[in-house]
């Protein structure tokens, strides 16, 4: 359960103030499927970032599980991050030269996962992703999208409450793409798992419940998704729908 | 997450890093391998020529002619004289002194078949050998009636012997000093070089046949015979003081010196000449020890290059830990743990190589030099430390930022 109010977010650089995010007020439950739109520059991946507690909010309150989170110290967000939050960054942000298995299994380690257990968890998260040919590979010996990939089978591993994901499949072809919101669907129907993900793509955004629309800092719109897609579905849908 | 989990997550680090771990090493190895190194030979240094020093006999009082200045190009005062009178004179009145030898010196060319080498003589009487403490390899000392009788007979030191006659056995052999012929009738041994005088490549003559067939007119001033030097080995080590002012006070009024005046002539003690040579070595010592620190600072900077140049990555590094979960105090862990094992295995290799290179120079024979425990200690104190900072510090500062912050660390 996610409840946002007021959440500001402000960059001093040098003497100009760049406000990233106005004031957002949310709401987003637990199990919900929510995809958060918006122009370049809008403020998704600062608001997916202070929502992932990787970050605080200038002002404003935060209330993750009816615990406020900018009143915690810096190793009380670390165990919030390490048992509850799955974070897939814009960028992936794997470590270099180490393989994508020990990479999905960083972060089994500091939730003191044991070795054997940890390794079969990982083996199974890059499994779920497609990935399990390539995991003795180096972040450098595979495509953008395979590294895409295994930075959601990190964020999978720890088989956290809420998985955010910035862009997952911005770097993904079409089917693969497909492949990555389907796993979403199933890990969101099967087990309730809360999914928030950021897309330029109306098409994907639709395969969620809920749509986000910011625009400069703030909450542009908020609206249910009449119907949404089943993973698999026709593209030429969206032509017509939208 | 435990200390062992903390020293995997490390190694494993270290492992993905293999290039920017030996790098760092590398210049843990160098600083601390040349310090010890270094350290070693001056050490070495010191000890040898102390050793040497002490082996003369701590009894000894050295008389030389003129004054030895204090300071930058000390040298003796040319123009006063020593005689074979004052020796005389310090023979019949001087108490507690156990062998005295006059000596005249002077540099002659020594000729053997087609060798010929230049080499100190040394005009002086068999008191010298004892005095000195020198010991004969084989062969015997000339006696007093061979010097009373001007015998052309000469005792060879050991590296003399060597250069002029190689393996041969120069007992009963002819060699010539300046032209003149003599016979060999015993070779020193060796003992090395010590300070001022080497008494492995020495002739020694008997003072009257030197005075008579070497050195003419350049030994003797006015009809008086010169002496260089003249040596008193006292009875004990206790006399030597009372030795010394007794033969101040001699030589001065043999000489006619008015109280007021300075002496014109030296009376060295070992252990002030074991002064003069700790002087020069500590210049040696602290000579050798700027160049090690220089070394220790050249090693300091290339781990702390290492360490800077990789702190974007490094800090991307702790922002990514940090957002999948660690907290802070196992990143420092890892990071510790990082920096020991650099520092540790980089000590003991760097402590390892200046071994081998102590080890080295021993075994050419340039000097033995002595490995100690405070040169490896300093040497590995010093690039722990900075290997620690240098490797700590970034994780520390990165490891307070959040992880959003340290993940867009450029
Ligand atoms: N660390 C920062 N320092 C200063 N300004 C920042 C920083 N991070 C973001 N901004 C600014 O905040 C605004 C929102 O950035 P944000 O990254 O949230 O946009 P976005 O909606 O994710 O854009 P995109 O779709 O291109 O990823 C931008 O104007 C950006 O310049
Ligand atoms: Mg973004």
């Amino acid at each position: 359960m996610i409840e946002l109010s007021g959440v500001t977010k402000i960059y001093q650089m040098g003497g100009t103030e760049v406000r990233a995010l106005g004031g957002v007020d949310l709401f987003i439950d637990k199990g919900e499927m929510t995809a958060i739109m918006g122009p370049s520059g809008s403020g998704k991946s600062t608001l997916l970032a202070i929502l992932g507690c990787l970050d605080v909010p200038t002002s404003g309150a935060y209330s993750l599980d009816g615990i406020n989170v900018e009143k915690m110290t810096d190793d009380q967000l670390a165990r919030v991050r390490s048992e509850k939050i799955g974070f897939v960054f814009q960028q992936f942000n794997l470590l270099a030269r180490t393989t994508a298995l020990e990479n999905v299994m960083l972060p089994l380690i500091y939730a003191g996962v044991g070795g054997r257990e940890r390794r079969r968890r990982a083996q199974a998260a890059l499994d779920m992703v497609g990935l399990s040919d390539r995991m003795h590979h180096r972040p450098n010996e595979l495509s953008g999208g395979q590294q895409q990939r295994v930075a959601i089978a990190r964020a999978l591993a720890n088989e956290p409450a809420i998985l955010l994901a910035d862009e997952p499949t911005g770097a993904l072809d079409s089917k693969t793409g497909t492949e990555i919101i389907e796993l979403f669907q199933q890990l969101h129907r099967d087990i309730g798992q809360t999914v928030i993900y950021v897309t330029h793509d109306p098409f994907i955004a639709r395969h969620t419940q809920r749509i986000v629309r910011l625009a400069d800092g703030l909450v542009a719109g908020d609206d249910p998704v009449a119907h949404p897609l089943a993973a698999g579905a026709k593209r030429e849908d969206e032509i017509v729908t939208s | 997450m435990n200390i062992g989990e903390s020293f995997r997550i490390a190694l494993r680090a270290l492992a993905a890093n293999k290039l920017r771990a030996a790098l760092t090493m590398l210049g843990i190895i160098i600083g601390v391998g040349s310090v010890v190194a270094l350290m070693a030979i001056g050490n070495g240094a010191t000890a040898s020529i102390t050793s040497q020093v002490q082996g003369i006999g701590s009894n000894l009082l050295t008389v030389m002619p003129g004054r030895l200045q204090r300071g930058p190009g000390a040298e003796a005062d040319a123009a006063a004289y020593l005689y074979y009178s004052d020796y005389e004179v310090l023979a019949r009145q001087l108490d507690n002194a156990e062998h005295m030898a006059p000596m005249f010196q002077s540099r002659l060319q020594a000729t053997h078949d087609r060798e010929s080498i230049g080499v100190g003589v040394v005009a002086t009487l068999p008191a010298y050998l004892p005095a000195r403490a020198l010991e004969l390899e084989h062969g015997r000392f000339f006696s007093e009636s061979e010097s009373g009788s001007q015998a052309r007979v000469a005792v060879l030191g050991a590296q003399t012997a060597t250069d002029l006659f190689g393996p041969r056995d120069p007992l009963g052999r002819a060699i010539k000093l300046d032209g003149v012929p003599f016979k060999v009738v015993g070779v020193l041994a060796a003992r090395g070089s010590a300070g001022f005088t080497n008494d492995d490549e020495v002739v020694l003559v008997p003072l009257e046949t030197g005075y008579a067939k070497l050195f003419g007119a350049a030994a003797s001033l006015n009809g008086r015979r010169r002496v260089t030097g003249i040596l008193i080995s006292a009875s004990s080590p206790e006399a030597v003081d009372g030795v010394m002012e007794d033969t101040r006070h001699l030589l001065r009024r043999a000489r006619g010196l008015k109280p007021s005046a300075e002496a014109d002539f030296t009376v060295l003690s070992q252990a002030q000449i074991l002064d003069t040579l700790g002087a020069i070595t500590t210049t040696l010592t602290i000579f050798l020890g700027a160049i090690a620190g220089i070394s220790l600072l050249v090693g300091g900077i290339g781990i702390m290059n290492i360490m800077l140049v990789s702190v974007t990555e490094r800090t991307k590094e702790v922002g990514l830990r940090k957002a999948v979960g660690a907290p802070r105090r196992a990143i420092l862990a890892q990071f510790l743990v990082e920096t020991l094992a650099l520092s540790l295995t980089g000590g003991l290799l760097g402590i390892a190589l200046g071994v081998l290179i102590a080890a080295g120079v021993t075994a050419a024979g340039l000097i033995a030099a002595r490995v100690t425990l405070d040169s490896m200690a300093l040497a590995f104190g010093f690039s722990a430390v900075v290997g620690l900072f240098f490797g700590l510090y970034p994780a520390w500062r990165a490891s307070r930022l959040r992880p959003i912050d340290a993940l867009r660390y450029e």
